[in-house]
C-alpha cells in the first residue's frame, strides 16, 4: 500500500466532515473498548497475563534470531517451506512466482494487514489472478475498491446503510437489505470462491518456535477454509511474529481476543502444523511461510523502538483513543493507524514522511493503559516527536518558539517582564473576558472553533506580591 | 507545616484565582504557603513537543527554585505528572537525577496534598446539593493516578457527584496539539461536552486549567449552561 501519510492534515479535515464516518467509528470504537472492558474486569488475572505476555515478547525479540532459525528447522522439518522477504517487492515476487510455478487462476484470501502493507491484491491482479478476499469485512472493502481502516475491523468505517447500498450496487441484493441477508449473499459468494480456488493465502497472529506451528484467530470460519480448503496455502508473517513455546499461547490468546474483541476465545483459533502428512485425508499439499522484514529489521535495532515490535494487533489502542475515535484509521494514510501506527509507521516507512503522525495525540496515555504487551505508545509517540526536532523536521516557527519560551522560562525577571508585556497587549482584543483576534498566528488555529479567555489583568504573582502573601 | 506552591503559569498568567483559592485553602486547614520566587513554567510544553534539552534546562532551573521546599503544590495534576514522571527522566547525571527523583517524590497536586499529606477530606466547605461532574485530568489519572482525592473532598463538602460518560476520556486540550491539530482537538472536547451536558450537572470542575479552558472555550460556542471552574475554586466558594 502507497502512503500518503504525508497529507495526514487534508485527511484528518475531510474524515472530520464526513458525519457518516465519524458515527460509524464512534459506535463501533465504543462497543469494542466496552467490549473489552467488561472481558478484562471479568479476568482477575488479566493483569498479570498482560505483564506475562509483554516480558515474553520483549525476550522473544532480544533473541529473534534464534526463535525464527528455531520455527524454521521446525517448520521445514514437517514439509513447510520457508521463504525470507527483505522488503516489500521481495515478498511481492516470491508470492507471484509460487502463483505462476503452481499455475494458479484463482486465489483466496485471509485476512492479513501485512499484506495489504506490501500491497499485495494489486500485485496477484497485475499477473492476471483472481484474488478474492473471505473476510466478511475485507471482502466488503474489495467490492468497495477501498482499504482497511482498522486493523482488526477493517470496515468500521461504515455504517450498515452504506454496505447495503453497495451490495445493491455491485451484488444486486435490494437496497434495504438486513444484514442477515447481505451476510448471506456474500457467504454464498464465498463458500464458490473457497471450493474452487486453487491457493489460499493468510497472516499469521503467531509463530509458535518450538512446534514451528502457525496459529490463526478467527470469527468467521473463513480463515480455516481458507488455510485449508484450497490446494496450496502461502502464510505471510512480519518477523516479530514468534512466540517461543506453544505453552505460551493460551496466555498470548487470553490478552489477545479479550483485547480485540473482548471475547473470551475467539469462534475458530487454528493451529497449522504444516501441509498434509502422508497419513492425512486432506489439507493443502504445500505451505509457504513467507517471513517479512519491509523495515521491521531496522526497527528491531533501535533499542527504544523495538519495545513496538510486541504488537499482537489486538487494535485496543485505536478503540481507546480519542484522537482515532474523530478521524477513523485512513486519515493516518497507511497500514497501520491509531496510536500504533504513529508509533511503528514511522519506524517502518522513516519519519519524514510520517512525522505528523505522533503529533496527531493528545498525549491522554489511554493507549498505553490498554495495549496487552505494555508497549510504552504515549512515550514512544514523545520519542519520534524528539527526533523530528533533533533531525530538524520540526517547523522552524516551532522552533524558534519554543526556544525563546524556553530562555524566558530560565530567566524569571525576563519571563514577568515579557508575560506582563503580553498580558497588557492581549488587553486590546479583550472583548468580555476572551480574546479576539483570529489574525494572529497560534491564536486563530485555537479560535476557529473555541474561545480563549483574556489573560489575567493582574497575575497571580502581582496579587501575591501586592498583599495576599501577608494575609493571614 | 510549610509548603511551596508551583502556581503554574496557566494560572498564574489566565486563572490567577485558581492559585488564589488555593492558597486560601491551604491556609484554612493550617498550612503555610509560601511561593518561591523565580518560578515559570514546568516545561511540559517543551517535553511534550520533542525539546527535551530545552525541558532540561528549565527543570534544572526548578530543581533550584524548589530546592528548599519541604513540599511542592500544584494546582495541577498535568504540571505535577511533569515534575513527578518525567524531570527524573531527563537527567543522566547522577546528582541532578536524584535531586529531581527528590523534588518528585516531594510533588503533590493540591487535592491528592489536602487528602494524602494532611489527611484532610472535610476542608470545610459547604457544597451542600451542588450537582457536580468531575472532568480527569489524564496525566493526573494515568500520570501520577489522581482519582480518588478530588472526588473525596466535592463529596465531603456535600457535593452530588455525577459521574459523565466518558469523564476519564481526553478533553482535547493535549498543550500544544490544541494548536498543531485545532480541528481534531475542538471534535474531542465536543465530544466530551455531550457527555458533560448528559449529567445535568450545574458545575464541571477538574484538577487542571488546561483542560476547563478548553472545555469552556467550546462550550462558549456551542452553548450550554454547565459552570466551569477548578476545582480549588469550587471547594474556596464552598468555605467562603
Amino acid at each position: 500500500m502507497k502512503p500518503t501519510t504525508e497529507r495526514f492534515l487534508a485527511h484528518t479535515e475531510q474524515a472530520l466532515r464526513n458525519a457518516e464516518l465519524r458515527g460509524a467509528v464512534q459506535r463501533a470504537t465504543a462497543l469494542l473498548a466496552e467490549r473489552r472492558r467488561e472481558a478484562v474486569a471479568s479476568k482477575p488475572d488479566f493483569e498479570d497475563l498482560r505483564e506475562w505476555c509483554a516480558a515474553v515478547k520483549a525476550h522473544t525479540l532480544d533473541y529473534l534470531d534464534r526463535y525464527l532459525a528455531q520455527l524454521i528447522d521446525v517448520f521445514e522439518g514437517r514439509g513447510g517451506k520457508v521463504h525470507f522477504a527483505a522488503d516489500h517487492r521481495e515478498a511481492l515476487s516470491i508470492v507471484t512466482e509460487l502463483c505462476q510455478s503452481y499455475g494458479v487462476r484463482r486465489v483466496v484470501k485471509a485476512k492479513s494487514m501485512l499484506s495489504e502493507e506490501i500491497g499485495l491484491n494489486e500485485a496477484l491482479q497485475g499477473i492476471g489472478l483472481e484474488v478474492i478476499e473471505t473476510d466478511l469485512g475485507e471482502y466488503i472493502l474489495q467490492l468497495a475498491n477501498e482499504v482497511p481502516s482498522h486493523i482488526i475491523a477493517p470496515v468500521v468505517h461504515k455504517t450498515k446503510e452504506q454496505i447495503a447500498r453497495l451490495f445493491h450496487d455491485k451484488l444486486g441484493t435490494p437496497g434495504d437489505a438486513t444484514p442477515e441477508v447481505l451476510a448471506a449473499r456474500a457467504r454464498a459468494i464465498l463458500r464458490e470462491a473457497f471450493l474452487t480456488a486453487e491457493l489460499g493465502i493468510s497472516g499469521v497472529n503467531f509463530a509458535v518456535a518450538d512446534t514451528g506451528s502457525l496459529v490463526l484467530v478467527e470469527n468467521e470460519g473463513n480463515i480455516r477454509l481458507t488455510t485449508s480448503a484450497p490446494r496450496f496455502h502461502v502464510a505471510l508473517m512480519g518477523l516479530e511474529r514468534v512466540i517461543p513455546r506453544l505453552s505460551d499461547l493460551p496466555a498470548f490468546l487470553a490478552v489477545l481476543t479479550r483485547s480485540a474483541t473482548g471475547q473470551k476465545i475467539t469462534s475458530y483459533v487454528s493451529v497449522i502444523n504444516g501441509p498434509r502428512q502422508p497419513a492425512d485425508t486432506d489439507g493443502p499439499e504445500a505451505l509457504h511461510l513467507v517471513i517479512v522484514d519491509n523495515g521491521r529489521s531496522a526497527v528491531l535495532a533501535d533499542p527504544k523502538l523495538r519495545d513496538a515490535l510486541r504488537c499482537i494487533r489486538c487494535g485496543a489502542c485505536l478503540n481507546s483513543c480519542p484522537v482515532y475515535q474523530q478521524i477513523g484509521g485512513h486519515a493516518y494514510g497507511w497500514v497501520y493507524p491509531g496510536p500504533i501506527g504513529a508509533v511503528l509507521d514511522p519506524g517502518l516507512l522513516g519519519l519524514k514522511s510520517t512525522k505528523l503522525l505522533p503529533q496527531a495525540s493528545s498525549l491522554c496515555g489511554a493507549c498505553g493503559e490498554v495495549c496487552p504487551v505494555k508497549i510504552p505508545l504515549p512515550e514512544l509517540l514523545i520519542e519520534h516527536r524528539r527526533r523530528s526536532v533533533e533531525q530538524g523536521l520540526a517547523a522552524t516557527s516551532e522552533r524558534l518558539a519554543i526556544g525563546a519560551f524556553s530562555f524566558l522560562a530560565q530567566h524569571p525577571a525576563l519571563w514577568s517582564g515579557s508575560t506582563a508585556l503580553g498580558r497588557g497587549l492581549s488587553q486590546l482584543l479583550n472583548r468580555q473576558g476572551y480574546l479576539s483576534g483570529a489574525w494572529l498566528p497560534v491564536l486563530r488555529a485555537w479560535l476557529k472553533e473555541r474561545d480563549f479567555p483574556a489573560p489575567a489583568k493582574r497575575s497571580f504573582t502581582q496579587l501575591w506580591r501586592g498583599g495576599l502573601r501577608d494575609e493571614k | 507545616m510549610r509548603v511551596a506552591l508551583f502556581v503554574t503559569c496557566l494560572a498564574d498568567q489566565l486563572f490567577p484565582e485558581v492559585a488564589v483559592a488555593a492558597v486560601k485553602l491551604l491556609r484554612r486547614l493550617g498550612v503555610e504557603v509560601t511561593v518561591p520566587d523565580g518560578q515559570t513554567c514546568c516545561g511540559q510544553p517543551a517535553y511534550n513537543a520533542g525539546y527535551h534539552q530545552q525541558a532540561r534546562e528549565i527543570a534544572a532551573h526548578h530543581l533550584a527554585v524548589f530546592a528548599q521546599a519541604d513540599y511542592v503544590v500544584l494546582p495541577s495534576g498535568s504540571c505535577t505528572a511533569m515534575l513527578a514522571c518525567h524531570y527524573p527522566e531527563l537527567f543522566e547525571e547522577p546528582g541532578q537525577r536524584s535531586e529531581a527523583g527528590r523534588l518528585a517524590a516531594r510533588s503533590y497536586e493540591l487535592c491528592t496534598f489536602i487528602t494524602q499529606v494532611l489527611g484532610v477530606s472535610d476542608v470545610g466547605a459547604d457544597l451542600n446539593g451542588l450537582r457536580v461532574t468531575f472532568h480527569d485530568n489524564c496525566h493526573a489519572l494515568r500520570g501520577v493516578g489522581i482519582s480518588e482525592a478530588p472526588r473525596k473532598l466535592l463529596c465531603a463538602a456535600g457535593a452530588e457527584l455525577i459521574e459523565a460518560v466518558g469523564h476519564d476520556v481526553c478533553c482535547g486540550f493535549g498543550g500544544l496539539f490544541s494548536v498543531k491539530m485545532p480541528d481534531v482537538s475542538a471534535a474531542m472536547a465536543r465530544a466530551k461536552l455531550a457527555g458533560i451536558a448528559a449529567t445535568g450537572a450545574t458545575v464541571l470542575t477538574s484538577t487542571d486549567a488546561g483542560c476547563l479552558m478548553q472545555l469552556q472555550g467550546a462550550l462558549r460556542r456551542q452553548g450550554g449552561s454547565v459552570r466551569v471552574q477548578h476545582v480549588a475554586e469550587v471547594l474556596w466558594q464552598g468555605v467562603a
